[in-house]
């Protein structure tokens, strides 16, 4: 398991060269988006109209943050559970975006659209809010502001820690992490 | 009768609250320690570190343990000799409740079930609190508070089982509910079981067995037995911390029973996850 350093927007060959199990400290501009606003997104594409940032190479954190104490740019911002995301992501990845950070597994479609459009489903540790809102430097409402906590943020991060779950071989890191430690 | 300002129930609850928000009860702390010690496989060891870090980070700069600050749940025994001076004891925990999470900068996570919208402009910041009320004795006010979250919420079950299933069936399907919540329910996990009761009986009491302290055994120790054979079978299942593959799935069940119909034998299972934010105070 090896330790890389990856800078937004990220391309085929980054996300090539991860495996499951790896370790990944991100850097740069990344989106935030969850349910509601994964589903305004999708209805976009649909409808072949423009999104309000530009997907290609982008990594989507599924996060709704705590509000920032004053002089702070964002409060608690740890992952949220993943699955209900499932049925939006892989038409997130076919059109461009490389990337989702969230927490729990994945369903098959979400795991075959990561290895058909070389897409990366990387794991932060849930509940590590303080920790993680720590790396973000910066923050900025660019989308659904009326959503509240769920709505798009463009945010900046430096080192931020995760974890390669999904990668484009089809690997999924809970599956082997469970088949190693479950006693029958 | 001995009469309480509401101003001074609303303090209570709102301090409660801010305080729960960032400050890690220490019997998770320590039963979290207590599990990265024992943890054999390095990837959850090393995501249970993060989370006492995380919790050092979060009380010592007063940031929110987790971005999701939950939904407020209490658990309220007023006595009988008492009576709340200036308002119902209901908007007193209400106002609080939005007080704590307006000034501890914790999230608003209420919405309305279909549009997804948050209510706070119709009825307020993380409103309305889920209150559950007793009657006691004597001229005090008990408040169990606990802040819940989500993604733990989503993979709790409740089934109805004929008397036949027994501690078996019982066991069976916790099992069953844990294995299939995998990771989501952030891992390491508290597991409350409502046993007996009727169909809501049973679910309020899984809830409130999340309430108990985790260093706490179960008095009855047919109960204790059986809390005790379940959280052996659940962490077997392997899921380990954040669902990573681990020996530490569950830091504890706890069970309450209670009688029930001759016909139905009703079981509940309540998921907490590792960020267990749970207090109580005396008024």
């Amino acid at each position: 398991m090896a330790t890389y350093s990856l800078t937004t927007p990220i391309t085929s060959e980054d996300t090539k060269q991860l495996v499951a199990g790896d370790t990944v400290l991100l850097n740069g501009t990344i989106f935030t988006a969850r349910d509601a606003a994964h589903s305004r997104l999708v209805k976009l594409i649909e409808e072949g109209k423009e999104l309000p940032f530009d997907l290609e190479g982008s990594i989507i954190y599924f996060v709704g943050p705590t509000p920032p104490k004053p002089g702070d740019p964002i409060g608690s911002a740890g992952p949220t559970t993943s699955y209900r995301m499932d049925s939006f992501s892989p038409t997130m990845l076919k059109n461009g975006s490389k990337g989702m950070i969230g927490k729990g597994n994945r369903n098959q479609e979400v795991k075959d659209a990561c290895v058909a459009y070389d897409g990366i489903y990387f794991g932060a540790t849930g509940g590590a809010g303080a920790l993680l809102g720590k790396q973000i430097r910066s923050a900025e409402v660019i989308a659904y502001p009326e959503l509240g906590p769920e709505a798009v943020r463009k945010i900046t991060v430096e080192d931020f820690p995760v974890t390669v779950v999904n990668d484009t071989k089809g690997n999924d890191l809970y599956q082997m992490g469970r088949e190693q430690y479950e006693v029958k | 009768m001995r009469e309480i300002e509401f101003d001074v129930v609303v303090k209570a609850v709102k301090d409660m609250i801010m305080h729960c928000g960032t400050d890690l009860p220490q019997d998770t702390y320590d039963a979290l320690e207590k599990a990265m010690e024992e943890e054999k496989s390095p990837v959850s060891k090393e995501v249970i570190r993060q989370l006492l870090e995380n919790a050092n980070i979060a009380k010592d700069e007063k940031r929110p343990l987790c971005q999701d600050t939950g939904l407020a749940v209490f658990f309220v025994y007023v006595g009988e000799e008492v009576r709340i001076n200036g308002g119902l004891l209901r908007d007193a925990i209400n106002k609080g409740t939005e007080q704590g999470y307006t000034e501890g900068y914790l999230r608003a996570s209420t919405c309305e079930p279909f549009s997804r919208l948050n209510l706070k402009d119709s009825v307020g910041y993380n409103l309305p609190a889920i209150i559950h009320f007793d009657i006691v004795k004597g001229d005090k006010i008990d408040i169990e508070y606990a802040a819940k979250g989500g993604g733990s919420e989503n993979v709790s079950r409740a089934r109805v089982f004929p008397p036949a299933a027994g501690k078996d069936g019982i066991v069976e399907y916790v099992k069953e509910v844990i294995s299939d919540a995998g990771g989501n329910p952030c891992p390491p996990i508290t597991v409350g079981v409502g046993i007996g009761g009727t169909f809501e009986k049973a679910v309020i009491s899984s809830k409130h067995a999340l309430f108990r302290d985790l260093e706490t055994e179960n008095p009855d120790s047919e109960m204790a037995e059986l809390e005790a054979r379940m959280l052996v079978e659940i962490n077997n299942l392997g899921i380990g911390a954040m669902g990573m593959g681990g020996t530490k799935t569950a830091l504890a069940v706890h069970i309450e029973a209670n009688p029930c119909h001759i016909a139905s034998l009703p079981v509940s299972v309540n998921v907490q996850c590792h960020s267990s934010r749970h207090t109580h105070i005396t008024i």
